[in-house]
């Protein structure tokens, strides 16, 4: 059986947009951009590369050498546009999708790799990075988010958070509730939701009867919906959300409307429950091809350019490979070092008893 | 009788329960279109149409807080929650309203309605993904908490839950879903409460649920043809009522008791049995009550700790040794 998202081109032309499918420039008064060709090179090398990263991360997942791998693919222009849209003093809260997010904010695609690998438990440091750990649970991380922006506001802090969620999550308590406690203390967060259609095989219209940007003016702060395929106007809206938030004048709801072009996760079958077609029309929107087109046309960019962006791509595979490959396979006994921050007694009871049960079957010959 | 997997057993259970009864539904997310995270319901919004199997949006606590409030009406949802451990969004409605509806409404307003999960480690799904809490319902007055750990135990059970006019907690388990088994054809429902001797013995008892009292019948088998111990197995069934009388009986008879459980050790299951047991069969103890449960951390997703992280039947093992040796059975 299948089912059809219905949220068709039509109702999709009502946001903002500053570059066309086709890679036209069109300007918005309200989100307005000055941007260099130089820049635009900048934000398609780092679409390009993190799409290539993604291609490798799946093929490493389909080889057996990660447990599981969530794609990016289709979502590359909201991640990139808002990503670099951050100050560095800008907190980021994300979902388990947001590889590209994670790129903007210098964290080494190897160390995405290490917890899909499951070599440790969470592979970066947030403080250094400013990027929060991966979030699970569905929707949980905005309620942190808003907690986090509700701290900065009380240091006096100049910088705003993000967080990220999905149309799916738009549904859980924990993110209503977080836009309530946001809009309540005008904590200076911004709600960053992909629009992706689907949240696994549950399409949009299950979620919500209305845009899910309008959902914002019931809670009492703006929203708006972006072209989630259109890395400029993802970059001029979230610095203006961002701006706003940072002003003190508390949370912004921006809704990217993209798609998600690969499957849930590497465990998922897509085919299953939509349509080969909707992904065909969507094809025509591919956040990169736009850029391309936009540095081509323009004169901005040649082909030794974009031939330079493929191969840089394929070095960084290469490089990610050989790294995920070479990670050390953790101890059993590292299960005990972490529970909790001051250690526990009962931990280091079970730890200790663990290393006599393990020396058991050395005596034995080994297990 | 044929032998299917529990996950057909299910699947063939919940359909026919909907066959049977107009006022069985199903709800839950994914559970239509998809078929289910573990496919239980395949082919059952084909069959039955959208009324009867609800896709809902992603907002665990709202769908069991609206399947209460359908029960009171007297329909009787059948709710499935992707995992256990978003069973923990939907904590206030479980545990502050479908338990307490009836009794603090006087009697008047029952909630006949079964939250089907599946819990369980072993699947390399991470801390947040794999856990084991049915213990927190099993504390529960008002809940029902049953833990089948077989095909036949899958279908007998779950058409008494859904005919049951309490709330039910039906916990599955991931681990279970492709494991095969005889079931009896028809009609055909198990009384919840009462637990299962799945294999008699006279030296030791071994206590336990769900995935871990198929590891422990395995266990019992090995050492019956291996060392010739006779272990006796005790399958809990259910949790919530725990049926105390097959556990202290089996104990007053052999003397010797080890709980294997998927749960973390403080406060788990094996707590509340080796409390039964001493309070039942104090006098027949010839040695302590062992327990073999997961190691108290957040289940790592690293498949060799996770692994180090659950018991298994090489602890088990060894403790039911320890055991046997420390009262100088002769082995
Ligand atoms: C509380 C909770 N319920 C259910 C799930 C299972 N689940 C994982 S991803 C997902 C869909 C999320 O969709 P959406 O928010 O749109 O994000 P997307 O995956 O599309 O980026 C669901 C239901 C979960 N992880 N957590
Ligand atoms: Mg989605």
């Amino acid at each position: 059986m299948v089912a059809v998202s219905s949220m068709d081109v039509a109702t999709s032309s009502e946001f903002v947009q500053l570059l066309t499918p086709e890679g036209q420039r069109l300007e918005n008064p309200e989100y307005p951009l000055e941007i260099t060709p130089e820049e635009v090179r900048a934000l398609y090398r780092d679409l390009a590369l993190v799409r290539r990263f993604d291609v490798e991360a799946t093929a490493l997942q389909r080889q057996g050498e990660l447990g599981i791998w969530a794609q990016l693919l289709g979502q590359e222009a909201a991640q990139i546009g808002s990503g670099r849209a951050l100050a560095p003093g800008d907190m980021v809260f994300p979902t388990y999708r947001e590889h590209g997010v994670a790129w903007c904010r210098g964290i080494p695609p190897e160390k995405l790799l290490e917890l899909f690998r499951g070599v440790n438990f969470g592979g970066w440091d947030p403080g250094r990075h400013n990027f929060s750990l991966y979030t699970i649970v569905i929707g949980a991380q905005t309620l942190h988010a808003t907690g986090y922006a509700m701290g900065m506001q009380r240091d006096g802090a100049e910088d705003a958070v993000i967080v990220y969620f999905g149309d799916g999550a738009s549904s859980e308590g924990d993110v209503n509730e977080a836009f309530i406690f946001a809009a309540s203390y005008n904590a200076p967060v911004v709600f960053f939701l992909q629009n992706n259609q689907w949240a696994i095989s549950v399409p949009e219209e299950r979620q919500s009867r209305i845009p899910l940007f309008q959902r914002a003016h019931g809670f009492g702060f703006p929203g708006v919906r972006v072209d989630g395929n259109d890395v400029l106007a993802c970059l001029a809206v979230t610095r203006k959300a961002l701006q706003h938030a940072r002003e003190g004048q508390g949370p912004f709801l921006i809704e990217a409307f993209t798609y998600r072009m690969g499957a849930h996760t590497t465990s998922d079958d897509p085919t299953r429950y939509r349509l080969a077609s909707e992904l065909e029309t969507w094809k025509l929107r591919d956040p990169i091809e736009r850029v391309k087109a936009y540095l081509s046309r323009g004169g901005f960019a040649d082909s030794s350019f974009f031939d330079s962006v493929e191969s840089e791509g394929d070095e960084l595979a290469a490089r990610v490979r050989a790294a995920c490959l070479s990670m050390p396979e953790p101890k059993p006994i590292d299960i005990f070092d972490q529970p909790y921050a001051g250690g526990s007694p009962l931990v280091d009871e079970e730890r200790a008893t663990f290393e006599h049960y393990q020396a058991g079957f050395a005596e034995e010959g080994g297990r | 009788m044929a032998v299917i997997t529990y996950r057909q057993a299910l699947h063939d259970t919940l359909r026919s329960e909907l066959i049977r009864d107009p006022n069985v539904f199903l709800m839950g997310e994914e559970i239509g279109v998809f078929e289910g995270s573990y496919k239980i319901t395949a082919g059952l919004l084909t069959e039955f149409g959208p009324e009867r199997v609800r896709d809902t949006p992603i907002a665990e606590e709202g769908f069991v807080g609206a399947a209460i409030g359908a029960a009171m009406l007297g329909l009787r949802p059948v709710v499935e929650i992707m995992t256990i451990n978003f069973s923990i969004l939907a904590m206030d409605q479980i545990v502050n309203h479908a338990a307490k509806i009836h009794a603090m409404f006087g009697g008047q307003s029952k909630v006949p309605m079964v939250i089907r999960t599946p819990g369980g480690g072993g699947q390399q799904l991470a801390a947040t993904h794999s856990q084991n809490i049915e213990v927190w319902y099993a504390h529960v007055p008002g809940l029902k908490v049953v833990v089948p750990a077989t095909p036949a135990d899958a279908k007998g059970l779950l058409a008494a839950s859904i005919r049951d006019d309490d709330p039910v907690m039906f916990i599955e388990n991931l681990a279970l879903y492709n494991t095969k088994g005889n079931v009896p054809d028809g009609d055909y429902v198990t009384e919840i409460g009462k637990a299962a001797v799945t294999k008699e013995g006279t030296d030791i008892t071994i206590v336990s649920y769900s995935r871990m009292a198929a590891v422990a019948l395995d266990v019992a088998k090995r050492l019956q043809d291996d060392e010739g111990v006779s272990a006796e197995v005790v399958d809990l069934r259910s949790l919530r009522p725990l049926d105390r009388a097959t556990i202290v009986n089996s104990v007053k008879k052999t003397g010797r008791a080890v709980v294997l459980e998927e749960d973390w050790l403080s406060y788990g299951v094996g707590a509340e049995i080796a409390a039964t047991i001493q309070e039942g069969a104090f006098d027949y103890l010839d040695a302590p009550v062992r327990r073999v449960a997961a190691a108290e951390v957040p289940l790592p997703y690293a498949k060799p700790l996770e692994l180090a992280a659950l018991p298994d039947a090489t602890a088990l093992v060894k403790v039911i040794h320890e055991t046997l040796d420390a009262t100088r059975f002769r082995r």
